[in-house]
Protein backbone atom coordinates (compact mmCIF):
# COMPACT_ATOMS: atom_id res chain seq x y z
CA UNK A 1 0.00 0.00 0.00
CA UNK A 2 1.36 3.32 -0.80
CA UNK A 3 0.99 7.07 -1.63
CA UNK A 4 1.49 7.61 -5.65
CA UNK A 5 2.71 11.08 -6.82
CA UNK A 6 2.87 12.48 -10.05
CA UNK A 7 5.90 14.37 -10.31
CA UNK A 8 6.56 17.16 -13.08
CA UNK A 9 9.91 18.34 -14.38
CA UNK A 10 11.41 20.92 -16.15
CA UNK A 11 14.16 20.56 -18.42
CA UNK A 12 14.92 17.14 -16.23
CA UNK A 13 14.76 19.14 -13.10
CA UNK A 14 11.97 18.33 -10.27
CA UNK A 15 10.01 21.94 -10.01
CA UNK A 16 9.08 23.22 -6.27
CA UNK A 17 5.62 22.28 -6.95
CA UNK A 18 6.82 18.56 -6.81
CA UNK A 19 8.86 19.07 -3.71
CA UNK A 20 5.68 20.43 -1.85
CA UNK A 21 3.48 17.54 -3.21
CA UNK A 22 6.30 14.52 -1.66
CA UNK A 23 6.32 16.36 1.42
CA UNK A 24 2.07 16.40 1.18
CA UNK A 25 2.55 12.93 0.41
CA UNK A 26 4.55 11.96 3.17
CA UNK A 27 2.70 14.00 5.62
CA UNK A 28 -0.29 11.72 4.23
CA UNK A 29 1.51 8.20 3.93
CA UNK A 30 2.53 8.86 7.30
CA UNK A 31 -0.91 9.67 9.30
CA UNK A 32 -1.79 6.29 6.61
CA UNK A 33 0.98 4.53 7.96
CA UNK A 34 2.03 3.70 4.62
CA UNK A 35 5.18 4.46 2.64
CA UNK A 36 5.59 7.21 -0.82
CA UNK A 37 6.37 5.96 -4.68
CA UNK A 38 6.94 9.00 -6.94
CA UNK A 39 6.23 7.98 -10.44
CA UNK A 40 8.82 9.94 -12.93
CA UNK A 41 7.62 10.22 -16.24
CA UNK A 42 10.52 11.88 -18.51
CA UNK A 43 13.98 12.18 -18.59
CA UNK A 44 15.63 12.82 -15.33
CA UNK A 45 19.19 11.92 -13.99
CA UNK A 46 19.45 9.63 -11.17
CA UNK A 47 21.31 11.99 -9.12
CA UNK A 48 18.01 14.26 -9.62
CA UNK A 49 15.52 11.34 -8.99
CA UNK A 50 17.32 10.85 -5.68
CA UNK A 51 16.47 13.91 -4.55
CA UNK A 52 13.24 12.89 -3.78
CA UNK A 53 13.90 11.19 -0.80
CA UNK A 54 15.15 14.31 1.23
CA UNK A 55 11.03 15.30 1.29
CA UNK A 56 10.32 11.54 1.92
CA UNK A 57 9.79 9.44 -1.17
CA UNK A 58 10.77 5.88 -0.44
CA UNK A 59 10.82 5.06 -3.53
CA UNK A 60 10.75 6.45 -7.36
CA UNK A 61 9.15 4.86 -10.51
CA UNK A 62 10.98 5.24 -13.55
CA UNK A 63 9.83 5.97 -17.03
CA UNK A 64 12.02 6.61 -19.79
CA UNK A 65 10.07 6.58 -23.04
CA UNK A 66 10.40 9.17 -25.95
CA UNK A 67 6.53 8.28 -26.33
CA UNK A 68 5.18 10.33 -23.49
CA UNK A 69 6.76 13.40 -24.70
CA UNK A 70 3.60 14.67 -26.94
CA UNK A 71 2.11 14.74 -23.46
CA UNK A 72 -0.70 12.34 -24.64
CA UNK A 73 -3.68 12.08 -21.95
CA UNK A 74 -5.11 8.23 -22.86
CA UNK A 75 -1.61 7.20 -22.50
CA UNK A 76 -0.44 9.32 -19.97
CA UNK A 77 -3.41 8.24 -17.54
CA UNK A 78 -2.40 4.52 -18.66
CA UNK A 79 0.91 4.52 -17.34
CA UNK A 80 -0.22 6.34 -14.09
CA UNK A 81 -2.82 3.46 -13.15
CA UNK A 82 -0.63 0.96 -14.10
CA UNK A 83 2.05 1.96 -11.80
CA UNK A 84 -0.79 2.65 -8.91
CA UNK A 85 -2.29 -0.84 -9.23
CA UNK A 86 1.40 -1.96 -9.24
CA UNK A 87 2.28 -0.13 -6.14
CA UNK A 88 -1.23 -0.85 -4.50
CA UNK A 89 -1.53 2.85 -4.37
CA UNK A 90 -4.85 4.23 -2.19
CA UNK A 91 -4.36 7.96 -2.90
CA UNK A 92 -2.84 9.25 -5.80
CA UNK A 93 -1.86 13.20 -6.14
CA UNK A 94 -1.45 15.11 -8.59
CA UNK A 95 -0.57 19.09 -9.16
CA UNK A 96 -3.53 21.02 -9.91
CA UNK A 97 -2.35 22.38 -12.93
CA UNK A 98 -2.78 21.94 -16.45
CA UNK A 99 -1.25 18.40 -16.43
CA UNK A 100 -2.97 16.97 -13.57
CA UNK A 101 -6.01 18.56 -14.37
CA UNK A 102 -5.78 16.49 -17.74
CA UNK A 103 -4.55 13.32 -16.16
CA UNK A 104 -6.55 13.01 -12.79
CA UNK A 105 -10.07 12.72 -14.12
CA UNK A 106 -8.95 9.89 -16.68
CA UNK A 107 -6.90 7.99 -13.90
CA UNK A 108 -10.06 8.42 -11.16
CA UNK A 109 -11.97 6.30 -14.01
CA UNK A 110 -9.43 3.73 -14.66
CA UNK A 111 -9.32 3.35 -10.87
CA UNK A 112 -12.61 3.53 -9.58
CA UNK A 113 -11.56 6.30 -7.23
CA UNK A 114 -13.20 9.32 -6.23
CA UNK A 115 -11.76 12.70 -7.38
CA UNK A 116 -11.41 15.87 -5.63
CA UNK A 117 -9.61 18.69 -7.04
CA UNK A 118 -7.74 21.58 -5.64
CA UNK A 119 -7.25 20.42 -2.15
CA UNK A 120 -5.87 23.19 -0.07
CA UNK A 121 -4.20 21.32 2.90
CA UNK A 122 -3.87 17.83 4.55
CA UNK A 123 -7.09 15.99 4.98
CA UNK A 124 -9.27 16.91 7.67
CA UNK A 125 -9.42 12.90 8.41
CA UNK A 126 -8.03 9.69 6.52
CA UNK A 127 -10.49 7.30 7.64
CA UNK A 128 -13.31 8.56 6.22
CA UNK A 129 -10.97 10.19 3.78
CA UNK A 130 -12.62 14.43 3.97
CA UNK A 131 -10.34 16.76 2.30
CA UNK A 132 -11.15 20.40 1.88
CA UNK A 133 -10.99 22.09 -1.12
CA UNK A 134 -11.95 25.74 -2.95
CA UNK A 135 -15.02 26.18 -4.62
CA UNK A 136 -17.25 29.40 -6.29
CA UNK A 137 -13.50 30.28 -7.36
CA UNK A 138 -12.02 31.08 -4.04
CA UNK A 139 -15.82 32.62 -2.55
CA UNK A 140 -16.18 29.34 0.21
CA UNK A 141 -14.57 26.38 1.24
CA UNK A 142 -16.15 22.54 1.16
CA UNK A 143 -15.03 19.64 3.17
CA UNK A 144 -15.48 16.86 0.73
CA UNK A 145 -15.66 13.03 1.50
CA UNK A 146 -14.20 10.71 -0.88
CA UNK A 147 -16.37 7.12 -0.96
CA UNK A 148 -13.94 4.83 -2.65
CA UNK A 149 -11.49 2.22 -1.44
CA UNK A 150 -8.81 4.28 -4.39
CA UNK A 151 -8.64 7.99 -3.63
CA UNK A 152 -7.58 10.59 -6.41
CA UNK A 153 -6.75 14.08 -5.26
CA UNK A 154 -5.21 17.03 -7.30
CA UNK A 155 -3.35 19.63 -4.71
CA UNK A 156 -3.26 23.12 -5.12
CA UNK A 157 -0.07 24.95 -5.17
CA UNK A 158 1.60 26.62 -2.08
CA UNK A 159 -1.34 24.87 0.17
CA UNK A 160 1.77 22.59 2.08
CA UNK A 161 5.20 23.98 3.03
CA UNK A 162 8.22 21.87 1.23
CA UNK A 163 9.59 19.62 4.15
CA UNK A 164 12.87 18.63 4.34
CA UNK A 165 12.74 14.47 5.84
CA UNK A 166 15.32 12.85 4.28
CA UNK A 167 13.89 8.97 3.45
CA UNK A 168 15.99 5.98 2.30
CA UNK A 169 14.79 6.02 -1.31
CA UNK A 170 15.01 3.04 -3.94
CA UNK A 171 14.83 4.28 -7.91
CA UNK A 172 13.37 1.49 -9.77
CA UNK A 173 13.30 1.59 -13.73
CA UNK A 174 9.09 1.07 -14.63
CA UNK A 175 8.04 0.19 -18.19
CA UNK A 176 4.42 0.66 -18.25
CA UNK A 177 3.86 -1.36 -21.35
CA UNK A 178 1.65 0.73 -23.25
CA UNK A 179 0.96 -0.16 -26.72
CA UNK A 180 1.41 2.48 -30.01
CA UNK A 181 -2.17 2.74 -30.44
CA UNK A 182 -2.58 4.28 -27.45
CA UNK A 183 -0.83 7.12 -28.46
CA UNK A 184 -2.86 9.21 -30.86
CA UNK A 185 -1.28 12.80 -30.00
CA UNK A 186 1.04 14.22 -32.70
CA UNK A 187 2.92 17.48 -31.91
CA UNK A 188 3.41 19.59 -35.06
CA UNK A 189 4.60 22.54 -33.50
CA UNK A 190 5.91 23.17 -30.29
CA UNK A 191 7.00 27.69 -29.41
CA UNK A 192 8.80 27.74 -25.92
CA UNK A 193 8.91 31.01 -24.51
CA UNK A 194 12.62 31.08 -23.14
CA UNK A 195 14.09 33.53 -20.10
CA UNK A 196 10.72 33.64 -18.75
CA UNK A 197 9.39 32.96 -15.41
CA UNK A 198 6.65 30.56 -15.60
CA UNK A 199 3.66 32.50 -14.43
CA UNK A 200 1.89 29.50 -12.82
CA UNK A 201 4.60 28.60 -11.11
CA UNK A 202 5.91 31.94 -10.09
CA UNK A 203 6.30 33.13 -6.52
CA UNK A 204 6.08 36.69 -6.84
CA UNK A 205 3.84 37.62 -9.47
CA UNK A 206 3.73 41.58 -10.97
CA UNK A 207 0.24 42.01 -12.61
CA UNK A 208 -1.14 45.14 -14.90
CA UNK A 209 -4.53 46.71 -15.20
CA UNK A 210 -6.24 49.14 -17.30
CA UNK A 211 -5.16 51.89 -15.31
CA UNK A 212 -1.55 51.11 -17.01
CA UNK A 213 -3.51 53.34 -19.92
CA UNK A 214 -1.98 51.13 -22.91
CA UNK A 215 0.69 48.23 -23.87
CA UNK A 216 3.57 50.90 -24.54
CA UNK A 217 3.57 51.09 -20.84
CA UNK A 218 4.57 48.35 -19.29
CA UNK A 219 8.25 49.22 -19.49
CA UNK A 220 8.73 49.72 -15.75
CA UNK A 221 6.33 46.63 -14.87
CA UNK A 222 8.82 44.48 -16.51
CA UNK A 223 12.00 46.29 -14.98
CA UNK A 224 10.16 45.44 -11.77
CA UNK A 225 9.31 42.45 -12.40
CA UNK A 226 12.95 41.34 -13.77
CA UNK A 227 14.69 42.46 -10.70
CA UNK A 228 11.78 40.43 -8.73
CA UNK A 229 12.20 37.36 -10.80
CA UNK A 230 8.29 37.81 -10.98
CA UNK A 231 6.09 36.65 -12.97
CA UNK A 232 3.84 38.91 -15.57
CA UNK A 233 0.76 38.92 -15.62
CA UNK A 234 -2.33 40.95 -16.24
CA UNK A 235 -6.02 41.52 -15.58
CA UNK A 236 -8.67 40.39 -18.26
CA UNK A 237 -9.25 43.89 -20.06
CA UNK A 238 -5.76 44.04 -20.88
CA UNK A 239 -5.78 40.95 -22.67
CA UNK A 240 -8.72 41.55 -24.26
CA UNK A 241 -7.66 44.72 -25.54
CA UNK A 242 -4.41 42.57 -26.83
CA UNK A 243 -2.29 44.83 -24.91
CA UNK A 244 -0.52 41.70 -23.66
CA UNK A 245 -1.16 38.12 -24.40
CA UNK A 246 -3.98 35.97 -22.94
CA UNK A 247 -1.73 33.79 -21.32
CA UNK A 248 -0.76 36.47 -18.69
CA UNK A 249 -4.39 37.05 -18.21
CA UNK A 250 -5.33 36.06 -14.38
CA UNK A 251 -8.88 36.42 -13.16
CA UNK A 252 -11.74 33.47 -13.22
CA UNK A 253 -11.67 32.92 -16.74
CA UNK A 254 -7.83 33.08 -17.17
CA UNK A 255 -4.76 31.55 -15.05
CA UNK A 256 -5.64 31.00 -11.39
CA UNK A 257 -2.15 31.19 -9.50
CA UNK A 258 -1.27 31.22 -5.76
CA UNK A 259 2.21 32.86 -5.37
CA UNK A 260 3.66 34.52 -2.24
CA UNK A 261 3.73 38.07 -3.39
CA UNK A 262 0.91 39.29 -6.12
CA UNK A 263 1.16 42.64 -6.95
CA UNK A 264 -1.32 44.89 -8.57
CA UNK A 265 -0.95 47.76 -10.73
CA UNK A 266 -3.69 49.99 -11.96
CA UNK A 267 -6.18 46.73 -11.49
CA UNK A 268 -9.53 47.94 -9.55
CA UNK A 269 -10.20 44.12 -8.81
CA UNK A 270 -13.31 42.76 -10.33
CA UNK A 271 -15.02 39.58 -8.46
CA UNK A 272 -13.69 37.87 -11.54
CA UNK A 273 -10.26 38.63 -10.90
CA UNK A 274 -10.10 38.30 -7.00
CA UNK A 275 -11.36 35.26 -8.08
CA UNK A 276 -8.25 34.09 -10.05
CA UNK A 277 -5.74 35.53 -7.35
CA UNK A 278 -7.02 35.08 -3.75
CA UNK A 279 -4.98 31.97 -3.01
CA UNK A 280 -1.39 34.35 -2.96
CA UNK A 281 -0.04 34.77 0.44
CA UNK A 282 0.05 38.42 0.46
CA UNK A 283 -1.41 41.04 -1.92
CA UNK A 284 -0.40 44.13 -2.65
CA UNK A 285 -2.62 46.78 -4.76
CA UNK A 286 -1.91 49.78 -6.03
CA UNK A 287 -4.39 52.43 -7.42
CA UNK A 288 -5.52 55.74 -8.17
CA UNK A 289 -8.94 55.02 -6.81
CA UNK A 290 -9.37 54.52 -2.71
CA UNK A 291 -12.58 52.70 -3.32
CA UNK A 292 -11.05 50.11 -5.37
CA UNK A 293 -12.10 46.73 -4.72
CA UNK A 294 -8.95 45.62 -4.99
CA UNK A 295 -8.29 47.16 -1.05
CA UNK A 296 -10.37 44.61 0.36
CA UNK A 297 -8.50 41.82 -0.65
CA UNK A 298 -4.75 43.39 -0.48
CA UNK A 299 -2.69 43.28 2.62
CA UNK A 300 -1.10 45.90 1.53
CA UNK A 301 -1.94 48.75 -0.79
CA UNK A 302 -0.80 52.26 -2.40
CA UNK A 303 -3.76 54.75 -3.57
CA UNK A 304 -1.85 57.04 -5.93
CA UNK A 305 -0.49 56.69 -9.20
CA UNK A 306 1.28 53.74 -10.41
CA UNK A 307 3.42 55.35 -12.83
CA UNK A 308 5.06 57.43 -9.85
CA UNK A 309 5.03 54.51 -7.66
CA UNK A 310 6.73 51.75 -9.88
CA UNK A 311 9.75 53.90 -10.26
CA UNK A 312 10.45 54.40 -6.58
CA UNK A 313 9.71 50.72 -6.25
CA UNK A 314 13.04 49.88 -8.45
CA UNK A 315 14.78 51.79 -6.64
CA UNK A 316 14.12 49.97 -3.65
CA UNK A 317 14.25 46.89 -4.92
CA UNK A 318 17.67 47.82 -6.41
CA UNK A 319 18.74 49.00 -2.76
CA UNK A 320 17.73 45.65 -1.20
CA UNK A 321 19.47 43.72 -3.63
CA UNK A 322 22.90 45.53 -3.14
CA UNK A 323 22.64 45.99 0.79
CA UNK A 324 22.01 41.48 0.82
CA UNK B 1 -18.51 16.88 -37.79
CA UNK B 2 -20.62 16.63 -35.45
CA UNK B 3 -19.59 18.53 -31.88
CA UNK B 4 -21.06 18.30 -29.08
CA UNK B 5 -20.49 21.44 -26.37
CA UNK B 6 -21.10 19.91 -22.74
CA UNK B 7 -23.13 23.19 -20.61
CA UNK B 8 -22.70 23.62 -16.95
CA UNK B 9 -25.32 25.91 -15.18
CA UNK B 10 -23.52 28.13 -12.87
CA UNK B 11 -24.65 31.20 -10.96
CA UNK B 12 -23.92 34.40 -12.06
CA UNK B 13 -20.14 35.09 -11.36
CA UNK B 14 -21.08 37.94 -9.00
CA UNK B 15 -23.19 35.91 -6.95
CA UNK B 16 -22.52 36.44 -3.64
CA UNK B 17 -22.42 32.90 -2.11
CA UNK B 18 -24.43 31.76 0.92
CA UNK B 19 -25.17 28.29 2.63
CA UNK B 20 -28.76 27.03 4.15
CA UNK B 21 -29.12 24.24 6.83
CA UNK B 22 -25.65 24.45 9.07
CA UNK B 23 -23.77 24.99 5.97
CA UNK B 24 -24.69 21.91 4.36
CA UNK B 25 -25.96 23.11 1.11
CA UNK B 26 -25.58 26.05 -1.19
CA UNK B 27 -28.49 28.59 -1.23
CA UNK B 28 -29.90 29.20 -4.35
CA UNK B 29 -32.41 31.54 -3.33
CA UNK B 30 -32.58 34.66 -5.76
CA UNK B 31 -29.61 32.86 -7.74
CA UNK B 32 -29.20 34.38 -11.47
CA UNK B 33 -28.16 31.08 -13.10
CA UNK B 34 -25.80 31.39 -16.49
CA UNK B 35 -23.81 29.48 -18.92
CA UNK B 36 -20.41 28.00 -17.11
CA UNK B 37 -18.08 31.00 -18.43
CA UNK B 38 -15.83 28.49 -20.27
CA UNK B 39 -18.22 26.50 -21.55
CA UNK B 40 -19.68 29.95 -23.45
CA UNK B 41 -16.59 30.04 -25.26
CA UNK B 42 -16.28 26.59 -26.06
CA UNK B 43 -19.81 27.31 -27.39
CA UNK B 44 -18.15 30.30 -29.37
CA UNK B 45 -15.61 28.70 -30.75
CA UNK B 46 -18.12 25.79 -31.58
CA UNK B 47 -20.14 28.65 -33.93
CA UNK B 48 -17.28 29.85 -35.59
CA UNK B 49 -16.33 26.59 -36.81
CA UNK B 50 -19.47 25.89 -38.22
CA UNK B 51 -20.09 29.59 -39.99
CA UNK B 52 -16.43 28.56 -41.30
CA UNK B 53 -18.32 25.52 -43.02
CA UNK B 54 -17.05 22.10 -41.95
CA UNK B 55 -19.82 21.40 -39.04
CA UNK B 56 -22.58 19.40 -39.65
CA UNK B 57 -24.78 20.14 -35.97
CA UNK B 58 -23.57 21.22 -32.76
CA UNK B 59 -25.78 19.94 -30.00
CA UNK B 60 -25.23 21.37 -26.25
CA UNK B 61 -26.12 18.96 -23.28
CA UNK B 62 -26.24 18.83 -19.63
CA UNK B 63 -27.30 17.04 -16.31
CA UNK B 64 -29.86 19.44 -14.68
CA UNK B 65 -33.58 19.51 -13.07
CA UNK B 66 -35.72 21.72 -14.78
CA UNK B 67 -34.47 24.84 -13.71
CA UNK B 68 -31.21 24.40 -16.01
CA UNK B 69 -33.84 24.52 -19.43
CA UNK B 70 -33.42 28.44 -19.35
CA UNK B 71 -29.57 28.18 -19.63
CA UNK B 72 -29.80 25.44 -22.53
CA UNK B 73 -32.27 27.96 -23.90
CA UNK B 74 -29.97 30.32 -24.09
CA UNK B 75 -27.30 28.04 -25.63
CA UNK B 76 -30.12 27.59 -28.54
CA UNK B 77 -30.51 31.29 -28.66
CA UNK B 78 -26.97 31.44 -29.42
CA UNK B 79 -26.92 29.45 -32.48
CA UNK B 80 -26.43 25.58 -30.99
CA UNK B 81 -29.01 23.13 -33.21
CA UNK B 82 -30.53 21.14 -30.41
CA UNK B 83 -30.39 20.52 -26.67
CA UNK B 84 -30.16 17.42 -24.69
CA UNK B 85 -30.86 17.70 -21.03
CA UNK B 86 -30.58 14.55 -18.54
CA UNK B 87 -32.76 14.93 -15.89
CA UNK B 88 -31.43 14.44 -12.83
CA UNK B 89 -29.73 16.53 -10.12
CA UNK B 90 -25.84 16.60 -10.73
CA UNK B 91 -24.36 14.67 -7.56
CA UNK B 92 -20.45 14.69 -8.43
CA UNK B 93 -18.05 15.19 -11.62
CA UNK B 94 -18.26 11.23 -11.77
CA UNK B 95 -22.13 10.83 -12.02
CA UNK B 96 -22.36 13.42 -14.65
CA UNK B 97 -19.83 12.29 -17.06
CA UNK B 98 -21.45 9.17 -16.55
CA UNK B 99 -24.68 10.28 -17.65
CA UNK B 100 -23.17 12.32 -20.94
CA UNK B 101 -21.35 9.18 -22.13
CA UNK B 102 -24.61 8.08 -23.12
CA UNK B 103 -25.49 10.89 -25.31
CA UNK B 104 -22.24 12.00 -26.49
CA UNK B 105 -20.80 8.50 -28.55
CA UNK B 106 -22.08 9.80 -31.40
CA UNK B 107 -20.50 13.14 -31.78
CA UNK B 108 -16.51 13.94 -33.02
CA UNK B 109 -15.79 16.71 -31.61
CA UNK B 110 -16.57 17.01 -27.62
CA UNK B 111 -16.28 20.88 -26.31
CA UNK B 112 -15.99 21.16 -22.29
CA UNK B 113 -15.24 24.21 -20.45
CA UNK B 114 -11.77 23.75 -18.21
CA UNK B 115 -13.55 23.85 -15.25
CA UNK B 116 -17.49 24.91 -13.54
CA UNK B 117 -16.93 28.10 -11.47
CA UNK B 118 -19.36 26.50 -8.82
CA UNK B 119 -17.63 23.61 -7.87
CA UNK B 120 -14.23 24.12 -9.85
CA UNK B 121 -13.63 20.45 -10.21
CA UNK B 122 -12.09 20.31 -13.71
CA UNK B 123 -12.84 16.78 -14.02
CA UNK B 124 -15.94 16.14 -16.31
CA UNK B 125 -13.86 16.44 -19.63
CA UNK B 126 -11.25 14.36 -18.78
CA UNK B 127 -13.94 11.23 -17.24
CA UNK B 128 -16.24 11.49 -20.34
CA UNK B 129 -13.27 11.09 -22.29
CA UNK B 130 -12.17 8.04 -20.39
CA UNK B 131 -15.18 6.29 -19.97
CA UNK B 132 -15.62 6.46 -23.87
CA UNK B 133 -12.21 5.46 -24.35
CA UNK B 134 -11.28 8.27 -27.04
CA UNK B 135 -8.69 10.78 -26.45
CA UNK B 136 -8.31 14.08 -24.85
CA UNK B 137 -6.96 17.39 -24.85
CA UNK B 138 -6.59 19.79 -21.91
CA UNK B 139 -5.84 23.72 -21.55
CA UNK B 140 -7.02 24.17 -25.18
CA UNK B 141 -6.82 27.56 -26.62
CA UNK B 142 -7.43 27.02 -30.07
CA UNK B 143 -9.58 25.11 -32.17
CA UNK B 144 -9.34 24.54 -36.01
CA UNK B 145 -10.55 22.20 -39.05
CA UNK B 146 -8.39 21.70 -41.76
CA UNK B 147 -9.51 19.25 -44.47
CA UNK B 148 -12.06 17.31 -42.23
CA UNK B 149 -8.84 17.29 -39.69
CA UNK B 150 -8.79 18.73 -36.45
CA UNK B 151 -5.82 21.27 -35.53
CA UNK B 152 -5.09 21.94 -31.40
CA UNK B 153 -3.77 24.46 -30.14
CA UNK B 154 -2.87 23.46 -26.76
CA UNK B 155 -0.91 25.64 -23.54
CA UNK B 156 2.17 23.79 -21.85
CA UNK B 157 4.58 25.14 -19.64
CA UNK B 158 6.35 28.17 -20.71
CA UNK B 159 4.45 28.05 -23.85
CA UNK B 160 1.81 26.36 -26.26
CA UNK B 161 1.70 23.68 -28.24
CA UNK B 162 -0.24 22.49 -31.91
CA UNK B 163 -1.35 18.91 -32.45
CA UNK B 164 -3.32 17.00 -34.66
CA UNK B 165 -5.47 14.32 -32.99
CA UNK B 166 -8.02 12.06 -34.37
CA UNK B 167 -11.26 12.15 -33.67
CA UNK B 168 -13.56 11.27 -31.74
CA UNK B 169 -11.56 13.89 -29.28
CA UNK B 170 -12.61 15.67 -26.03
CA UNK B 171 -11.20 18.92 -25.71
CA UNK B 172 -11.00 20.88 -22.50
CA UNK B 173 -10.92 24.58 -23.66
CA UNK B 174 -10.08 27.91 -22.02
CA UNK B 175 -9.27 31.39 -22.07
CA UNK B 176 -8.18 32.10 -25.81
CA UNK B 177 -10.66 29.71 -27.57
CA UNK B 178 -12.64 32.52 -28.16
CA UNK B 179 -12.17 36.45 -27.72
CA UNK B 180 -16.06 36.94 -26.90
CA UNK B 181 -19.20 35.20 -25.81
CA UNK B 182 -22.14 35.39 -28.18
CA UNK B 183 -24.99 37.36 -26.88
CA UNK B 184 -28.22 35.71 -28.10
CA UNK B 185 -29.88 38.37 -30.82
CA UNK B 186 -34.16 38.84 -31.00
CA UNK B 187 -33.93 36.45 -34.25
CA UNK B 188 -32.37 33.83 -32.09
CA UNK B 189 -34.52 34.09 -29.32
CA UNK B 190 -37.29 33.50 -30.96
CA UNK B 191 -35.97 30.48 -32.99
CA UNK B 192 -34.79 29.03 -30.24
CA UNK B 193 -38.21 28.36 -29.05
CA UNK B 194 -38.62 26.05 -32.06
CA UNK B 195 -35.57 23.80 -31.69
CA UNK B 196 -35.88 20.75 -29.64
CA UNK B 197 -34.78 20.66 -26.32
CA UNK B 198 -34.55 16.88 -25.64
CA UNK B 199 -35.27 15.67 -22.56
CA UNK B 200 -33.35 12.16 -21.51
CA UNK B 201 -34.09 9.81 -18.26
CA UNK B 202 -30.01 9.24 -15.84
CA UNK B 203 -28.66 6.22 -15.95
CA UNK B 204 -27.88 4.21 -12.98
CA UNK B 205 -24.01 5.70 -11.16
CA UNK B 206 -23.16 6.04 -8.71
CA UNK B 207 -21.31 9.14 -6.94
CA UNK B 208 -18.13 8.73 -5.51
CA UNK B 209 -17.54 11.98 -3.53
CA UNK B 210 -19.75 13.78 -1.31
CA UNK B 211 -20.08 17.72 0.01
CA UNK B 212 -20.18 17.80 3.66
CA UNK B 213 -20.29 21.03 4.73
CA UNK B 214 -19.21 24.24 3.80
CA UNK B 215 -17.54 27.38 5.12
CA UNK B 216 -16.96 31.03 3.87
CA UNK B 217 -13.33 32.09 3.96
CA UNK B 218 -12.50 33.96 7.42
CA UNK B 219 -12.68 37.93 6.80
CA UNK B 220 -9.08 40.21 5.68
CA UNK B 221 -7.40 42.11 8.18
CA UNK B 222 -7.55 45.34 6.77
CA UNK B 223 -5.43 46.48 4.34
CA UNK B 224 -2.14 48.33 5.66
CA UNK B 225 -1.81 51.47 3.59
CA UNK B 226 1.87 53.44 2.68
CA UNK B 227 1.70 56.68 0.69
CA UNK B 228 2.42 57.16 -2.89
CA UNK B 229 5.04 59.28 -2.24
CA UNK B 230 7.32 57.00 0.22
CA UNK B 231 6.42 54.12 -1.60
CA UNK B 232 9.82 52.48 -1.22
CA UNK B 233 8.61 51.98 2.61
CA UNK B 234 6.49 49.02 0.44
CA UNK B 235 9.37 46.95 -0.53
CA UNK B 236 10.92 47.68 3.82
CA UNK B 237 7.28 46.05 5.03
CA UNK B 238 7.62 43.09 2.26
CA UNK B 239 11.13 42.38 2.93
CA UNK B 240 10.89 42.99 6.70
CA UNK B 241 7.14 42.19 7.78
CA UNK B 242 5.55 39.41 5.27
CA UNK B 243 9.08 38.49 4.76
CA UNK B 244 8.48 37.62 0.82
CA UNK B 245 11.15 39.76 -0.70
Amino acid sequence: MSVLVYTENWAGKFKKLTHEIVSFAAAIAKEMGSSVTALSIGHVADDELKTLGQYGANKVLNVQDDRFESLDNKALADAVAKAAEKEGAKVIIFAHNNEGKAIAPRVAVKLNAGLVSGVTGLPVSVDPFVVRKKVFTGKAFANVQINTDVKVITFAQNSYEVVENPTEVTIEVFDPQIGDDEFSTKVLDTHKITGKVLLTDAEIVVSGGRGMKGPENWGGLEELGELLGAGMACSRPVSDEGWRSHEEHVGQTGKIIAPNLYMAFGISGAIQHLGGISSSKYIVAVNKDPEAPIFEAADYGIVGDAFKVIPQLIEAVKELKANK
Amino acid sequence: MKILVLISNVPDTTTKIRFTGDNKAFDTTGVQWIINPWDELALTRAMELKEAGGVEKISVANVGTKITEPTLRKALAVGADDAIRIDAEPLDAYFVAKQLAEVAKDYDLIMAGIEASDYNGASVGGMLAEILGINSVSAVSGVDIENGELKIHRDIDGGSQVLSVPTPLVVIVQKGIAIDPRIPAMRGIMMARKKPLKVVEPVEAEPRIEFLSYELPAPKAACKMVDEDNAKELIRLLHEEAKVL
